[in-house]
């Protein structure tokens, strides 16, 4: 279904660009650059530091009202200027916002005429992509930037023969145990985005320009060498997958699975892993996906019938519907700001045979359309970022916090989804918040649960 | 190679400058520098920052998602009755709206709006691409208020047309146009508006009840807990005590000009400065109310000793520690500084987002020698500063968090997101405890920085 209001209240999505930035900041040396107002890069910011609680510089080219007549050009150039002379950057990514879109301002022709006019110059790698905030979510942002890097400065220079992984939108930890499984499997990865360490960063002698970290430029030179692109998410759409991009470019096959969340769908990303490594998963892979069939079944009587409703990224909402449909609870309806058209049919496959009745579905949907779907669904938990929170509060009901933003809980970096360490830590978290509300609804006050 | 080269971009070196180097001469109020990163954002910004907490007004954003988003229930403007201000509306521009003109969205979504939430009143923000369009804001909304029966007022807020300054200019002019179209018969000679202040964690709750002890009538709070009716009539009240850094200034002078009504300036951070807050007032209205100097005098003694025996134990912690300082407005700046003398801490950086001349020659003169003052500074200049004055505590917002947490440096909460009340007697209380928390707690000495400096 889509929209049936014509104003949006309370929006379940970003802008394109707050996407775009995301990914820029988990390329090694990079500094993300709006061309644009000012107030966009701050808002943003501002929106991402309350949720990583780290140090974010998105430089923007600050556009007045004369650029705005005249075009954004020389501010652009600028711009780019002082954020190479400051922050010595390697890659500048570079995204567009609704104003520069506007007006007309080309980011290929302007990119291009700077390559030119500065040539002589130290350049870092420059890499652009078009997001006006009209046009998608965040989500089209961030693929968009990854396909941009894939598109754009990937090349075949430099020894690889491993994975390209596109891991979407997920949490620091998850990209943490993206390249631990790398390893562990023996497999040299190339991971991308990586903002495990931009974003989630130790404590420090002195301020770092740009924080160490990120997809290593290296490694992104060589992607085009590699065996295979493995690229996570079901709702990522065609045009915008870095995946098929880098097979266009250099042939590297490309494989495109669900987010590894809940057990099969991180079998199926094990299995990809095996099959690329020639390699059994390693003992401690397997051991956790035995503690986690093991707590499936020690739980499973908590949560049996559960009602939930989910809501967030489509990939994310794909992914929390497949864990829930495996341990019992039934998601009764799966909800996103985002629509790609693909989420119905996804939905459909990763709960196949395992729930009891259809997720309903709704794509393009803000929250008070949400809240009036979930109204009659009579929930018992809401699985979804921060922003549900008023309604959780509304309706009591438990609120599981995942993904992208939590502003209103610590750690939300470290929120582990995917993998069998992230099933695991997320279907302990579902049922302690079961157990809790019963235990808070129940005047005897069990000591034993 | 000084701090400043290393640092501050060239064509920002004359916003910059250190006490007793030199005469004082800080450039300001410019436009940001492409590729600087900023700390500030922009007009729509400002126009939210003053109109937001009015709690029973619909805020429309007109334009694609994202300012809509980024300002979704983000202030911790508190409303005693209804909470329409803490969500939010949107157009939601897409492509085909660019393309074909949003006005019919814009008309369509005000008319299911108000339908549904019954508003006293509606501010539409322009953002960006509105101006660029060409959408005829003014007359969707008037043509929305003729079929409504409620003003309909158009915000000229396009981001990219100046800073946040242009922005409160613009909310100014949006409630000029409330002002003056409600009844004011039963408004007391002794009557106040508040302006400038957004009741942050229930502040100007404090500062109601201060003047109501005091025999003041408050008419309309301009806007923190704000509400359309009240607003509509407050050219009624007989003085207007305007706080903080002019977002409301426009308004007081509007209201000067058009009804008379004459205004003071006031700050609420601090001991002094509320005193003096609440004395100004009292002064204005001796004449007509002969008691009020003494009952303000009484607030004032009661408020302080409550407050003062805990303020002297946490000063004993916190003597000749230091802070820094950065802000939106420079005149909360002033009032911090005090403050921070009250507690026996030193200020050696302090700046401001969108300070004036006036402002920075005010810091100059209350600051010691060596400190580094700042217009429109970066994350980098601020780490620098931060890191060579190797002060104790940074006040900021959250932006400026992770600059102060990263280098081991203890941070305030000052800014619009405060979940404490820092204002009116019981808010210094509440500061010096936020001070000593932060700057007390023993985790500073396992971060590498002052690991190395104990070492």
């Amino acid at each position: 279904m889509s929209a049936n209001y014509v104003a949006t209240t309370n929006a379940c999505k970003m802008c394109t660009p707050m996407g775009a930035s995301l990914a820029f900041l988990g390329i090694e040396g990079g500094v993300p650059y709006h061309h644009g107002s000012q107030g966009c890069s701050t808002y943003m910011r501002r929106y991402i530091i309350s949720h990583y609680r780290e140090p974010v510089d998105i430089a923007s080219s600050s556009l007045g009202e004369k650029h705005a007549v005249y075009g954004g050009g020389p501010n652009f150039k600028k711009g780019l200027l002082n954020v190479m002379r400051k922050y010595e950057p390697k890659v500048i990514g570079i995204a567009s916002t609704c104003l520069t879109e506007t007006i007309g301002d080309d980011l290929h022709m302007l990119t291009a005429e700077f390559k030119e006019e500065f040539g002589d110059l130290d350049l870092p790698e420059l890499v652009y992509v078009s997001t006006p905030s009209y046009a998608g979510s965040h989500m089209e942002g961030f693929h968009g930037a990854v396909r941009a890097v894939c598109g754009q400065i990937a090349s075949d220079d430099g020894p690889h023969g491993g994975v390209n992984l596109l891991g979407g939108f997920v949490s620091c930890e998850d990209i943490r145990w993206y390249n631990r499984i790398l390893a562990d499997f023996g497999i040299k990865g190339v991971v991308l985005p990586d903002y495990s360490m931009t974003l989630d960063g130790p404590s420090l002698t002195d301020y770092q320009r740009i924080p160490v970290g990120g997809t290593p430029l290296a490694g992104i030179k060589s992607m085009g060498n590699a065996a295979v692109t493995i690229e996570l998410g079901r709702a990522i759409p065609e045009k915008l997958s870095g995946a098929l991009a880098l097979q266009d470019r250099f042939d590297v096959p490309a494989v495109r699975l669900g987010l590894p969340i809940g057990l099969r769908e991180t079998d199926r990303f094990i299995e990809e892993l095996e099959r690329v490594s020639g390699r059994e998963a390693p003992d401690h892979e397997r051991d956790a996906r035995g503690r986690l069939v093991d707590a499936y079944v020690d739980g499973h009587k908590y949560l049996y019938g559960k009602r939930a409703v989910v809501y967030g990224e489509e990939d994310l909402v794909i992914g929390v519907c497949a864990f829930l449909a495996e341990i019992g609870v039934q998601p009764v309806l799966a909800a996103s700001g985002q629509s790609t058209g693909k989420l119905e049919a996804a939905i459909r496959e990763v709960t196949d045979g395992l729930v009891r009745e259809d997720v309903q579905t709704a794509s393009n949907v803000d929250f008070y359309e949400i809240a009036e779907l979930a109204e009659s669904l009579k929930p018992d938990l809401l699985v979804g970022h921060s922003k549900g929170y008023r309604y959780a509060k509304e309706w009591d009901v438990p609120l599981i916090r995942v993904g992208f933003p939590i502003h209103d809980r610590f750690g939300g970096q470290r929120i582990n989804h995917v993998g069998y360490h992230g099933a695991q830590a997320l279907f302990d978290r579902i049922v302690n918040a079961v157990i809790e509300y019963k235990q808070s609804h129940n005047s005897v006050g069990y000591g034993y649960i | 190679m000084s701090i400043e080269a290393g640092v501050v971009l060239e064509e920002r070196r004359d916003q910059v400058h250190r006490v007793g180097e030199g005469d004082f001469e800080l450039a300001c109020n410019r436009a940001s520098l492409a590729g600087a990163v900023s700390q500030r954002a922009c007009v729509f910004c400002g126009s939210r920052v003053v109109l937001y907490p009015v709690a029973d007004a619909l805020h429309l954003v007109h334009g694609p998602i994202g300012c809509a988003v980024y300002t979704w229930d983000i202030r911790g403007s508190l409303s005693s009755g209804p909470e329409l201000h803490r969500n939010s509306f949107s157009t939601d521009l897409r492509e085909k709206d660019v393309i074909f003109g949003g006005e019919t969205k814009l008309a369509d979504a005000l008319d299911e709006l108000i339908e549904r939430h019954k508003p006293k009143a509606a501010f539409v923000y322009s953002t960006c691409i509105v101006g660029i369009i060409g959408d005829d804001m003014e007359a969707v909304c008037r043509k929305a208020e003729e079929r409504h029966g409620i003003p309909v007022i158009p915000v000229m807020s396009e981001g990219f047309k100046g800073s946040k300054r242009e922005g409160y200019l613009a909310a100014c002019k949006a409630l000029s146009r409330l002002v003056g179209t409600g009844d004011t018969s039963d408004i007391s000679p002794v009557s106040i508006n508040i302006l400038g202040d957004f009741n942050l964690a229930g502040e100007i709750w404090i500062l109601r009840k201060y003047y109501e002890r005091m025999g003041v009538q408050v008419v309309a709070n301009v806007t923190g807990d704000g509400r359309v009716a009240d607003l509509r009539r407050a050219h009624g009240a007989a003085l207007n005590v305007v706080q903080c850094s002019g977002a409301t200034l426009a308004l007081a002078n509007m209201m000067q000009k058009e009804y008379g009504v004459p205004f003071v300036r006031a700050s609420y951070v601090g001991i002094e400065d509320m005193a003096e807050a609440l004395y100004v007032v009292a002064e204005h209205f001796k004449d007509k109310d002969p008691g009020i100097v003494e009952r303000t005098s009484a607030v004032v003694r009661d408020e302080l000793e409550a407050i003062m025996p805990e303020l002297a134990r946490l000063r004993k912690d916190l003597e000749g520690k230091s802070a820094a300082i950065y802000v939106g407005g420079a005149f909360k700046a002033f009032s911090l500084i005090k403050a921070f003398r009250h507690l026996g801490m030193k200020v050696s950086v302090v700046g401001s987002q969108t300070g004036t001349s006036e402002d920075y020659k005010e810091l100059a003169r209350v600051t010691d020698p060596g400190t580094i003052i700042v217009d429109d500074a970066t994350p980098l200049e601020l780490a620098a500063f931060v890191k060579e004055k190797n002060v104790d505590v940074f006040v900021g917002g959250i932006k400026e968090r992770p600059i102060a947490y990263k280098l081991g440096v203890g941070f305030c909460d000052h800014n619009h997101e405060r979940k404490l009340a820092l204002e009116g007697f019981v808010g210094m209380l509440n500061f010096a405890r936020e001070i000593h928390s932060s700057a007390m707690s023993p985790v500073w000495r396992f971060t590498p920085r002052r690991a190395e400096q104990r070492s």
